[in-house]
């Protein structure tokens, strides 16, 4: 971020909590995400008066209000829209969007990708749930095909968006994924979403224990999560399992689930993670709710540009060099004028 | 010069007061920088004047048809006035398709100047003529002048370095030198504009000016006319710097001053549509003025960005036209709810759908005043001439901020493209639009509200005074969500109330001509011209009829009811089916009588007479 760092004032998370009450449903993914930021917020050095968040229309859209800092709730899918605005206008601020499924993908997916590929230094946290909670429970863009839903009684027939995979599409900076039940990754995550220059995409798993329980808890509970996620760390070979004995590599294309104990393959042969590979970043973006490979957690993607306000910024430096600020009245005379006396 | 040839020459001039001159051809002839160069070059000699250009949606629609003409009008005169020109008196057609569609608007006995070069089988099938229009009788009461402008003009260039492609779009050149022989004009601003246009080119600079050059000569030395024409100029401008100004210039030039005079950065939020287009690319080409131009991905980003600039404590912008004023319509509401400020630009086309993307309309007014879910109040004012279109963006601006509302600009294609001499103002001349962001934390709520009803403005950044707004119902000072029954029905009223305290901050509805009487002409936006011409010829044949014109249409002034029921009839010409009619029907219960034209195109002085006069004299 380019937001002035400043050592004077300490914050803790309560710091960030706003008067109001919280109107999410007990037992919500939400909650978790935002304590994860309020906890996040204090080590990042921003003074609270230049953070703005923005959210559009859905639960977690409600997210601006809970924070004590700049908050803008605006129409439905155009957060990232709005932002844009806030973050040209004024680019010391630290502007931030929360947004859901529905929100981000489906009514504002045209913002999204444009967004992404102007590359404005703002952090976008997609809360997916994978379905509408607000509205009540209809699917979502990253719901399931054949889902059953109060709006597909039969099955969901959409095939679904897989966010990681179109962010990347988008020509994405930064691409990552965190769970809200997983805490401790999820401020990491935040961390880094915070930290990079550059539009930072950052998916969150989140649990809707009313509309779409349990829809990712293969990936979050105990039982099941050392299986069946692998966590993205740079530098690092694609190792997981409960006892690490498991790997990824590629077999030309494909990427491949390996065991390391079969005596044939060692920790040598697998993907090693790099952030700065879009190529990787695509291999492993598709992998989601794949039968035989894990579904990465972590940074995929984590690209220096410039970001769309400093070329701006830059544009305008080089015309100013060049003629200097403008003198009011000849603008005002235009290219020809002519006296009547 | 021999003093005989002289002699004649001056002999043979004839002084009129006024000429309407129609530059007709292909979309791909060069007819708008054709009529452009004769708008400067008239302006600049001190003629008033007035411009309609007229082009196809189509950029290059296949060549001789139809409906791939483009067309510009312009009308000067040695008088003050206010309208592009009824009729031509002179029509230059490159070729048949040109006079096809342009012949309607020629005056009987005008002059007709064809290409006669184009006239050939091809191009007069392309254009729908059985034989040649030049050879049967159907010109007959016109003047018809032949020149071969095609052939001149490759025959002057022939030992250049160029294509017959690039010669040939010389002849537009050719055309123009002819017709400031014609009417007695300098061409030195043309030829000062061809170098500078065609500076990296030398040979197409040679070029243009050869052909321009050539057309001059041609009318000096072919004894081809009679007579040449003078229009004097005109007298009754006051002193001082005139320049030409169309009005989407007029608007961006305004916005910019506005921008400057409150030290704001300027944020124009905009999606490419016709034909708001140029003011996106007069204030991307500004850039030394500060502005920032945000090309968005659509009209919804376009204007939600502006929002989110207001939000930061900039001047938030949006431009499109009818179909963008829809797809914003939401967004427009989130604006009220939170009472930012932000300008709405609408240049108004004809509708529904896409329907004439060039062509001019005032439908957009309902939509403008009412056109959103829930009851979500905004300011409407509208441009009546190219260069009010400066005053009306300041004005804008100035509303938007002291109301901490959006604000919506009507304009329209016939503004936006047409142009008028201009008294150019003074920077030091406008007035202050004072701006007063909240820094205070003490007893800060965001939606306190001060003596016009506005709430505080906060820059994000502002230690102390973090807050959130957003598009749910607010509660009255304190801004939290609130969905009370009492708490909305104020919050309602208060929003409607802040609109409607801006009619005590505006000036009151004055009427041209006597101040009671029979008739009145009640007008907006872009009619003022066709009106005002239509009241001149009234007078001067004595009838008693008076002009009003509404500038600010959504508060109207304090007084309109009042100016209305002076009179014992209102007419109402608009380039609608009746828009202001039901506005004014409904809001002061006067049974006013439309006139009402959609046909893409202004009204002529001349239509609006007929109908003064069958209301004075039932149709005398």
């Amino acid at each position: 971020m380019t937001t002035d760092i400043t050592d004077k004032i300490i914050y803790t998370a309560k710091d960030f909590a706003s008067d109001q009450d919280i109107r999410w449903c007990p037992g919500c993914g939400d909650y978790s995400i935002l304590a994860q930021v309020q906890r996040t917020l204090p080590s990042l050095g921003i003074t609270k008066e230049k953070l703005v968040f923005i959210a559009g229309i859905g639960c977690s859209s409600r997210f601006p209000y809970y924070m004590d800092t700049y908050g803008f709730h605006t129409i439905h899918g155009r957060a990232t829209a709005v932002a844009s605005g806030v973050k040209i206008a004024n680019p010391d601020l630290s502007v931030w969007i929360t947004a859901g499924d529905g929100d981000l993908m489906s009514i504002g997916g045209n913002h999204f990708m444009h967004l992404l590929r102007r590359n404005l230094d703002v952090n976008l946290l997609m809360f997916n749930n994978r379905i509408y909670g607000l509205t009540k429970g209809q699917y979502s863009p990253t719901s399931e095909r054949n889902k059953i839903t109060k709006s597909s009684p039969v099955g969901s027939p959409e095939y679904p968006f897989n966010p990681t995979n179109l962010a990347l599409g988008a020509n994405g900076t930064f691409i990552a994924r965190s769970m809200d039940r997983d805490p401790k990754h999820l401020q990491e995550m935040i961390t880094r979403t915070a930290k990079h220059h550059g539009t930072s995409f950052l998916e969150i798993l989140q649990n809707c224990n009313i509309y779409n329980d349990g829809a990712f808890f293969l990936y979050t509970e105990k039982e099941t999560k050392e299986d069946n996620v692998v966590y993205l760390q740079h530098g690092k070979p694609l190792v997981y399992g409960k006892n690490k004995d498991k790997g990824i590599k590629l077999d030309g294309f494909h990427p491949v689930m390996v065991d390391l104990n079969d005596g044939v393959h060692s920790v040598n042969d697998l993907l090693i993670h790099d952030e700065s590979s879009r190529e990787l970043a695509f291999i492993l973006s598709s992998f989601v709710d794949h039968a035989h490979l894990p579904m990465p957690v972590g940074v995929f993607l984590d690209i220096a540009r410039d970001s769309y306000e400093e070329t701006i910024a830059k544009q305008f430096e080089q015309v100013y060099e060049k003629g200097g600020k403008g003198d009011i009245n000849d603008l005002l005379k235009g290219r020809s004028t002519w006296e009547i006396k | 010069m021999s003093e005989e040839i002289l002699e004649k020459k001056i002999k043979n001039k004839k002084e009129v007061e006024s000429v309407t001159v129609r530059f007709a051809g292909d979309s791909g002839d060069g007819m708008q920088i054709t009529g452009s160069q004769f708008t400067d070059t008239t302006a600049i000699f001190g003629n008033d004047l007035g411009t309609l250009p007229d082009f196809p949606a189509e950029i290059r629609a296949p060549i001789g048809t139809t409906y791939g003409v483009s067309g510009f009008q312009l009308q000067f005169s040695s008088k003050d006035i206010f309208t592009p020109g009824d009729e031509a008196d002179v029509l230059i057609a490159m070729n048949p398709a040109a006079l096809k569609v342009n012949i309607r608007d020629l005056k009987k006995g005008g002059t007709i100047i064809v290409n006669i070069d184009s006239f050939e089988k091809k191009n007069l099938e392309l254009a729908g003529y059985e034989g040649t229009p030049l050879e049967d009788n159907s010109l007959d009461g016109y003047y018809v002048y032949k020149v071969h402008i095609t052939k001149s003009t490759l025959e002057i260039l022939k030992d250049l370095p160029l294509g017959t492609k690039t010669a040939n779009k010389c002849k537009n050149f050719y055309a123009l030198g002819l017709m400031y022989w014609l009417f007695d004009r300098p061409m030195e601003i043309t030829l000062n504009w061809i170098k500078e246009k065609f500076a990296k080119s030398p040979d197409l600079v040679e070029a243009n000016t050869r052909a321009l050059h050539a057309g001059y000569n041609f009318g000096e030395t072919a004894e081809m006319f009679g007579e040449r024409y003078e229009v004097k100029p005109a007298e009754h401008f006051t002193q001082g710097l005139y320049r030409n100004i169309m009005g989407n210039e007029a608007l961006s030039i305004g916005l910019i001053c506005a921008s400057y005079n409150t030290g704001l950065k300027m944020f124009l939020g905009s999606y490419p549509i016709t034909p708001a287009s140029d003011i996106l690319h007069n204030l991307s080409k500004h850039k030394k003025y500060g502005i920032i131009t945000f090309q968005a991905e659509d009209e919804i980003a376009a204007i939600t960005s502006a929002i989110g600039a207001a939000f930061s404590g900039a001047i938030g912008v949006t431009t499109t036209s009818g179909p963008g004023m829809a797809l914003k319509t939401e967004a427009m509401g989130l604006a009220v709810m939170t009472e930012l400020p932000l300008v709405i630009i609408d240049i108004q086309r004809g509708g529904p759908s896409t329907g004439l993307p060039t062509k001019t309309e005032q439908a957009d007014l309902l939509q403008a005043i009412y056109g959103r879910n829930g009851e979500c109040p905004i300011p409407v004012i509208a441009a009546c001439t190219p260069s009010d279109c400066f005053d009306i963006a300041y004005e804008a601006v100035r509303i938007a901020i002291k109301y901490m509302t959006p604000v919506i600009v009507l304009s329209d294609g016939y503004l936006a493209n047409g142009s008028e001499p201009w008294l150019v103002k003074k920077y030091e001349d406008l007035p202050k639009i004072e701006v007063n962001f909240r820094t205070e934390v003490e007893g800060f709520a965001p939606y306190l509200r001060d003596e016009n009803l506005a709430r505080p403005w906060v820059k994000p950044g502002t230690p102390g005074l973090e807050h959130r707004i957003g598009g749910l119902e607010k509660q009255n000072i304190t801004g939290n969500v609130n969905y009370e029954p009492e708490n909305h029905e104020l919050m309602v009223n208060l929003r409607a109330q802040k609109v409607k305290n801006i009619e005590n901050d505006i000036p009151l509805l004055k009427i041209e001509g006597e101040q009671s009487g029979k008739l009145l002409v009640l007008g907006w936006g872009s009619t003022y011209g066709s009106i005002t011409a239509a009241m001149e010829n009234q007078k001067a044949k004595g009838n008693k009829v008076s002009h009003a014109h509404l500038r600010y249409l959504n508060p109207m002034p304090k007084n309109t009811e009042e100016v209305l029921k002076s009179f014992d009839k209102v007419l109402i010409p608009e380039m609608n089916m009746g828009q202001l009619s039901k506005i004014i029907r409904s809001e002061f219960l006067i049974d006013a009588i439309g006139l009402n034209k959609v046909k893409g195109s202004p009204f002529k002085a001349k239509e609006i007479e007929e109908k003064i006069e069958e209301i004075l004299h039932g149709g005398k």
